[in-house]
């Protein structure tokens, strides 16, 4: 018998859904700023999913959250206080088109794994119930 | 006069395949975003036909389950289709719920039966 259940699937692929949905938010938050040099500039942050195996069943876990190595593009804005010497600001790393694609994406893996926790619930208590 | 576990074999067993069956499809829908994640599933009448025949319902479930082939691979390399893993999931549910009620049926019976109504 194995010690996961179908509650713990879904629940813990939810949780992970969530994390990836915190990354969506800061790197949306981040996206339109501006940074004095490349290396400080904002990267957008993706989380890393690894699948975990438990007899037949498997559910999900953040392994870690990286950074991605996208490069930060560079602008001439020399009326910016925070410009450079040659009057350049570094603009965040970040993708908005591919994060709100990513967001959907995310919105529907959470709600697919809602349904399956209300089904097996509504089929658990019909099982335990038994009139 | 069979025994109360030969009257419960039939659909008892068949509630357990079910049931594992619907584990296995939440796995595969929790994993529907994990890079390299093979969907896995049930035969469910040829797990059913093993367990009739005097195999014990694990091992019938055991030889019984595979990787899903996809109808368009993806270059993560994960084999999930949300709308198959989907159907399936709801008609599993659906026949869940159809052999749950047979299930009930016979406790019925042998209550009333027992009561002699």
């Amino acid at each position: 018998m194995s010690g996961m259940n179908v509650f713990d699937v879904a629940g813990r692929a939810m949780s992970a859904q969530m994390v990836r949905l915190n990354t969506t938010a800061s790197n949306l938050a981040n996206a339109q700023t501006d940074y004095s040099s490349k290396d400080e500039a904002y990267r957008a942050m993706r989380p890393v999913f690894r699948s975990v195996m438990d007899d037949n069943m498997a559910t999900i876990d953040v392994e870690r959250v990286v950074q991605t190595d996208a490069e930060p593009q560079k602008r001439y804005d020399p009326n910016n206080p925070i410009a450079d010497k040659e009057g350049y600001v570094w603009e965040a790393a970040v993708d908005e088109t591919a994060e709100l694609i990513d967001m959907l994406e995310t919105a529907r893996n959470y709600q697919n794994n809602v349904q399956v926790l209300q089904t097996a619930k509504s089929l658990i208590l019909e099982t335990v119930r038994n009139q | 006069m069979p025994s109360l576990d030969q009257v419960f074999a039939l659909n008892g067993g068949a509630l357990q395949l079910r049931s594992q069956r619907l584990n296995m499809l939440a796995s595969n829908i929790a994993n529907a975003s994990t890079p390299g994640y093979k969907a896995k599933d049930l035969d469910f009448d040829r797990a059913m036909q093993q367990a009739q025949n005097g195999s014990t319902v694990d091992k019938a479930m055991d030889d019984h389950t595979g990787f899903r082939v996809p109808l368009q691979p993806s270059l993560d390399g994960n084999t999930v289709e949300l709308s198959v893993e989907q159907t399936l999931f709801a008609e599993n549910a659906i026949q869940y719920r159809t052999t749950l009620s047979f299930l009930q049926a016979e406790v019925a019976t042998i209550k009333r039966a027992l009561k002699g109504e």
